[in-house]
């Protein structure tokens, strides 16, 4: 990162004046906390004993066997604390916020991980949190919603925009404007004005730290690929961060392709064609714009990858082709989150599946000497709604008609 | 004459000037023109136009919603650029754009402010573009002589406003308070304290906005500063009154 927070041509940090200290405050106690081993330690204790860290490198043997090609070995970060590598963010900058003496947090969220895992840790730590979630998000997360209040949470569901997550960003900015002095801006990914790209990479880092050991340990050598899905780029950066200098391991970003990418209805920033570079939400990427420079609208059955823009240090690698982007369609998704659960016994988030995608379709080329790493951001069991949905699950149904039913008639007798 | 020349030539027989907002395309361009006639009829001494974009991060609910209500109507930025240059050259005060840096970044920079030059704009005003991120923005704006105007906020440093002003052009914008576009501020003596920063740090005229809404308000500004914004509060009074109630408000304000 130079002066001013670029990674070659994206980044930097547009931001009304009103912000201004506050990201000079938060740079230099970021500067601060990195150049301290100790923090780093106190880091790594809390996420061993607070969270599951290190999270276990599963060889997916059955996987394997069936593509018949390379070893597939899956990232656990579904088990981390809240099911999602959102943990290791949030516990980062939580350890910045008890450092700069603020007693308020507020967050984005997409999929409900990130705000679930800022929830959790306001919990911990003793702050007042405020959570901001699309609306359509809040309809599609429901279950996260309802942790997130239990722990204490206010909840504000946005009614602005597309009513999801870009919406729930802008109006988490209109709050930290408003309340600057005792409040910090929990950014849940890679993206945003300096420095968050960066520091919520360092955060996240922690995942290929654990996983080029690992690897090292069951492989005996370093992976072929890495797949990781790409919504902000949270969990591509985490796992991609310590591989960068293999040169040998090739890195694949995975998008939401949605409905197709001719359908209109995606997410795909990198991988497809219609992104152009711009400059919102504090900082420059390829967005998905029209030509007077206003946001589209995004589609993925993932809420967590519905989003507009994207990491600039991912735009960055995609311009110098460190990373190659793919993208995954809905069905595709399903289809791999069936195969997942029914051979390995293990549930990927929406948004993860989409990197299953790719690595079910480039496994087989590979030999069975070689082996490839799956980052698997997130458990899917927060999906349930949305996964028993797209599987038209005939008893899940009954059930929720069954349970609807009690609710309305006990809604009734209260009336009455 | 540049802005600041003509806004201190204003300021020769008025107390205070005023400068108004308006979104364009909300809720029509034929209700932006009848309402912008009715501002300099009543004696308003600046006009700064929205362009609308769909992510106003420094906007708060009442422009917010105007911006999307634009954009859903069809606004396009080059109807909001015919539409600038129809009115700088129908009317004899300075006109200024007011707009976030994506819709000029990708409309292009260049092209961008020579159309607003052709147009007779006379100042821009981009809340998300800080001077160490616009350095091709400011190069353009000195060489094509359109004010780059920039906003000191309560939370600056006095050596931030040096900064700002060495940079800035046209006057300088002082956001009343921490927050958003629309919501009423208080003038206390953290806010005089406030404004006295701002006067020690530039010699351009100084421009208070943010939750200015009513005669009181105007006035409280008198020997502080030298010119209120008026933002939200006239697209509520076109939203619950129409147009015609702007002309009676601009007139009760001094």
């Amino acid at each position: 990162m130079n002066k001013t927070g670029y990674f070659g041509n994206w980044g930097g940090s547009f931001i009304p004046e009103v912000l201004h200290q506050t990201f000079e405050d938060l740079k230099e106690e970021y500067q601060k906390a990195k150049a301290d081993p100790a923090f780093w330690q106190e880091y790594l204790s809390l996420m061993s004993t607070y969270s599951c860290r290190p999270t276990p490198l599963t060889h997916a043997e059955n996987l394997s066997r069936h593509f018949g090609g390379a070893q597939i070995y899956i990232k656990r970060e579904d088990l981390n604390h809240t099911g999602a590598h959102k943990a290791n963010n949030v516990i980062g900058q939580g350890l910045l916020v008890k450092r700069m003496g603020k007693k308020r947090v507020i967050a984005e969220t997409g999929a409900g991980q990130h705000g679930m895992a800022t929830a959790t840790m306001a919990a911990r730590f003793g702050f007042s949190c405020t959570i901001y979630m699309g609306e359509v998000d809040v309809q599609r997360q429901r279950p996260n919603v309802f942790w997130m209040e239990k722990m204490g949470a206010t909840v504000v569901p946005v009614k602005d925009g597309s009513r999801t997550l870009k919406d729930a960003i802008n109006e988490a900015f209109r709050d930290w404007v408003t309340n600057i002095d005792d409040t910090h801006y929990v950014f849940g990914t890679a993206c945003g004005p300096a420095p968050f790209p960066e520091m919520v990479a360092w955060f996240q880092s922690i995942i290929g730290l654990e996983a080029i050991k690992q690897i090292l340990a069951q492989h005996g050598r370093l992976p072929s690929r890495i797949y990781a899905c790409v919504g902000g780029g949270s969990n591509a950066m985490g796992i991609f961060g310590r591989f960068f200098q293999e040169k040998g391991v090739e890195l694949v970003g995975v998008e939401a392709a949605g409905r197709g990418i001719s359908s209109g209805m995606h997410a795909t920033r990198l991988s497809g064609t219609d992104a152009s570079p711009g400059v919102a939400q504090g900082y420059k990427t390829m967005f998905l714009q029209n030509e007077d420079g206003q946001m589209k609208e995004t589609h993925s059955v993932a809420a967590g990858l519905d989003y507009v823009g994207v990491s600039p240090i991912l735009a960055d690698h995609w311009e110098n082709g460190r990373v190659r982007f793919e993208s995954a369609t809905d069905d595709e998704v399903m289809e791999a989150l069936d195969l997942t659960m029914k051979m390995e016994g293990i549930i990927p988030a929406l948004e993860s599946s989409h990197a299953f995608v790719q690595a079910f379709k480039e496994a087989p080329q590979l030999s069975p000497s070689e082996a490839i790493i799956i980052n698997m951001s997130g458990r899917g069991d927060k999906d349930i709604f949305t996964i028993a949905h797209a599987f038209k699950d005939p008893s899940w149904k009954e059930f929720i008609i069954k349970r609807g039913l009690e609710y309305s008639k006990e809604t009734l007798s209260v009336v009455i | 004459m540049n802005l600041e020349q003509q806004l201190k030539e204003r300021l020769k027989d008025k107390e205070i000037l005023l400068m108004t907002h308006i979104v364009l395309g909300y809720p029509s361009f034929t209700v932006n023109r009848q309402v912008i006639r009715q501002m300099i009829e009543n004696g308003v001494d600046c006009i700064e136009m929205q362009l609308p974009f769909s992510e106003p991060m420094a906007d708060g609910p009442v422009i917010l919603k105007a911006n999307q209500d634009s954009l859903a109507g069809g606004t396009r930025i080059a109807d909001c650029l015919a539409f600038g240059a129809e009115m700088a050259a129908a009317h004899d005060i300075p006109f200024l754009f007011m707009t976030y840096y994506n819709i000029i970044f990708k409309y292009g920079e260049e092209p961008f402010f020579a159309r607003a030059k052709e147009a007779g704009i006379k100042g821009f005003i981009v809340p998300d573009l800080p001077p160490e991120q616009g350095e091709t923005f400011f190069r353009l704006a000195e060489e094509f002589q359109i004010a780059p105007i920039l906003i000191f906020a309560p939370t600056s440093t006095d050596e931030r406003m040096r900064e700002l002003d060495r940079v800035g052009r046209g006057f300088i914008y002082c956001v009343a308070r921490r927050g958003v576009t629309g919501k009423k501020s208080e003038f206390g003596a953290d806010f005089s304290d406030y404004l006295r920063r701002c006067r020690a740090a530039t010699a351009k005229p100084l421009a208070v906005g943010f939750g200015i809404q009513n005669r009181d308000d105007v006035q409280a500004l008198i020997g502080k500063a030298d010119m209120a914004v008026i933002g939200s509060q006239t697209i509520r009074l076109v939203d619950a009154q129409g147009p015609e109630a702007v002309g009676p408000f601009i007139a009760g304000l001094r």
